[in-house]
């Protein structure tokens, strides 16, 4: 497979970094389940990963690598255990609901543990801007290092976030175990939202130079995915994964050769990735209507749906993405989701249509850099510059993240200069 | 492992009397429900549970630069509408979320009683 001159290091490094890829999570929650010692495995499987990648070079790599981890890692908590027990400290085990217990003995063998991984990562019981952290660390293997550079926060405070999160599952006894009936729905509801947030932390972040880090976004699509494995019956996470997949597939057009953001309208659509939107256009092919959450998450992928079906901008279907828009409005009554439906009915009627739509949100999103970026944008292109240019300069005082505020300070000033023709035309005329 | 359950607040009840006669007794049938509901699960127990008088009846008491400072009312004012607790045996955390949603609506805070050394 490689031509390198050295495929004795090569192959088992390759063979490191996709067992970690592809094992990580599913390794981690049966270590998990066994030892009931949160704080141990992740220490250990980290360290056998580290092992790994110096012996497998020097021996090659074993037969069945993920047994090699797993009994590598199991090992170094049972030490770890025993160091602790002949110091005599007791740490507190992780709570197993009752009616659930892990099977027992070979990894290779074993069942896909993940969902209960996720489930107790994403429990509400825990402060929401840890549990997408933790639950990438977890089940996805992303360093803390790496979420932190995710949620824009100093590394340092990313890690005492997760040490305090897996204190608090080990203290109030937030169990691993599947919980049952309302409860579940409730709960996955719960992880997509989660997901879904870390996903926009990647994607769309409010601050910082880094406009986009598409392969961070990457990982929360992966938790997505191993999700949608887990639990293919549940409606929510099938349209969570839809969507994150078909936003994810622009990432290579969405950001310039000068490192400016490209809008929607304007990206070569031969450099999304066409392989990832076919699958989410079956994923939702095959779905139902769905009702609460699960139906917010469908009608925001089949707005991203229809933007990937055609080829050029030029060709999109305003109309029925306004409609959608609509539909999503009176189920979620989001502000955002209304100035989203404002932008479509702009183009799938008129600019006033869509200026119309954004009176009342001022109360809501007054400090919101998107509700005045769309007003200028609409006012624009309505010829009302006045307007324009008194929005675009409010969207450009709240914008956080300086590659986005570079390209509204450009259209403020493509909106001055308007203004100022416009003026001399009128001028010339009188 | 064992849980404080602190009826920390009536929520959107308002008040004990705001509840009405029929109300307090639909209350009163929910706190039963409750412990019936703990009494048929072998793996949950009631450990202690009390009402406690309102936040007019409270005292704090206060250290402070070696002092005892003791004034009338609740530690806080958010406090002043403490009703009552349980302390409950529990498998689990979900356990004991799953059986709250059996009391009255009341704000509840859980916390876990740490283990001795």
């Amino acid at each position: 497979m490689t031509s390198r001159s050295d495929p004795s290091s090569t192959a088992p490094d390759e063979a490191v970094a996709r067992i970690h890829r592809e094992e990580w999570g599913r390794l981690l929650s049966l270590l998990v389940a066994r030892t009931r010692r949160l704080d141990l495995a992740e220490d250990a499987l980290g360290e056998a990963f580290a092992r790994a990648a110096a012996q497998w070079r020097r021996d090659g790599v074993p037969a069945s690598p993920a047994a090699w981890l797993y009994t590598t890692a199991h090992r170094h908590v049972v030490g770890q255990v025993r160091r602790e027990v002949v110091a005599g400290r007791k740490a507190p085990l992780l709570v197993l609901r009752g009616e659930w217990a892990p099977a027992a003995a070979d990894p290779d063998d074993l069942p896909d543990e993940r969902l209960h991984l996720v489930l107790l990562c994403c429990h509400p019981a825990l402060p929401e801007a840890s549990r997408s952290a933790l639950a990438l660390r977890l089940v996805i293997g992303t360093t803390s290092e790496q979420i932190a550079r995710l949620f824009l926060v100093p590394p340092a405070t990313m890690a005492a976030r997760l040490t305090r999160a897996k204190r608090k599952i080990m203290l109030a006894g937030i169990p691993l175990g599947a919980p049952v009936g309302v409860e579940l729905r409730a709960r996955l509801d719960g992880v997509c939202r989660t997901i879904y947030l870390a996903f926009t932390a990647g994607y769309a972040p409010a601050t910082g130079d880094d406009l986009l880090r598409a392969d961070l976004a990457g990982d929360a699509v992966e938790l997505a995915a191993v999700l949608h494995r887990v639990t293919p019956d549940s409606p929510q996470v099938r349209a969570l994964y839809a969507l994150v997949l078909l936003q994810h597939a622009r990432r290579d057009a969405r950001v310039g050769t000068d490192g400016g953001l490209v809008p929607l309208a304007d990206q070569d659509r031969t450099r999304w990735r066409h392989d990832e939107i076919g699958v989410a256009l079956r994923l939702l092919d095959d779905m139902a209507p769905a009702d609460g959450y699960a139906e917010e998450l469908r009608l925001q992928a089949l707005i991203a749906a229809e933007h990937a079906r055609v080829p050029t901008a030029a060709g999109t279907d305003w109309t029925a993405i306004a409609a959608r828009y609509a539909e999503l409005e009176a189920l979620s009554r989001s502000a955002i989701v209304r100035l989203n439906r404002a932008v479509a009915v702009a183009e799938a009627q008129d600019p006033r249509a869509g200026l119309a739509l954004l009176v009342g949100l001022d109360d809501l999103l007054g400090d919101d850099h998107r509700l005045h970026a769309v007003r200028g944008e609409l006012a624009f292109r309505a010829g009302r510059f006045r307007v324009a240019e008194a929005s675009f300069r409010a969207a450009v005082d709240r914008c956080g993240n300086t590659v986005e505020r570079a390209h509204l300070g450009t259209r403020l000033a493509a909106v001055v200069q308007s203004a100022a023709e416009a003026g001399r035309a009128h001028g010339e005329r009188t | 492992m064992k849980y404080f359950v602190l009826l920390a607040g009536f929520g959107e009840l308002g008040s004990w009397d705001d509840l009405g006669p029929e109300g307090q007794e639909a209350a009163m049938q929910a706190h039963g429900a409750f412990d019936e509901a703990c009494a048929t699960r072998p793996d949950v127990e009631i450990l202690s549970a009390e009402a406690l008088g309102d936040g007019a009846t409270a005292t704090t008491l206060r250290t402070r630069g070696g002092d005892l400072i003791i004034t009338d009312g609740p530690f806080a004012e958010v406090a002043e509408q403490i009703g009552g607790y349980y302390l409950v045996d529990a498998p689990d955390l979900d356990t004991v979320i799953e059986l709250c949603r059996i009391l009255p609506a009341y704000d509840i805070e859980i916390r876990p009683v740490l283990d001795g050394p």
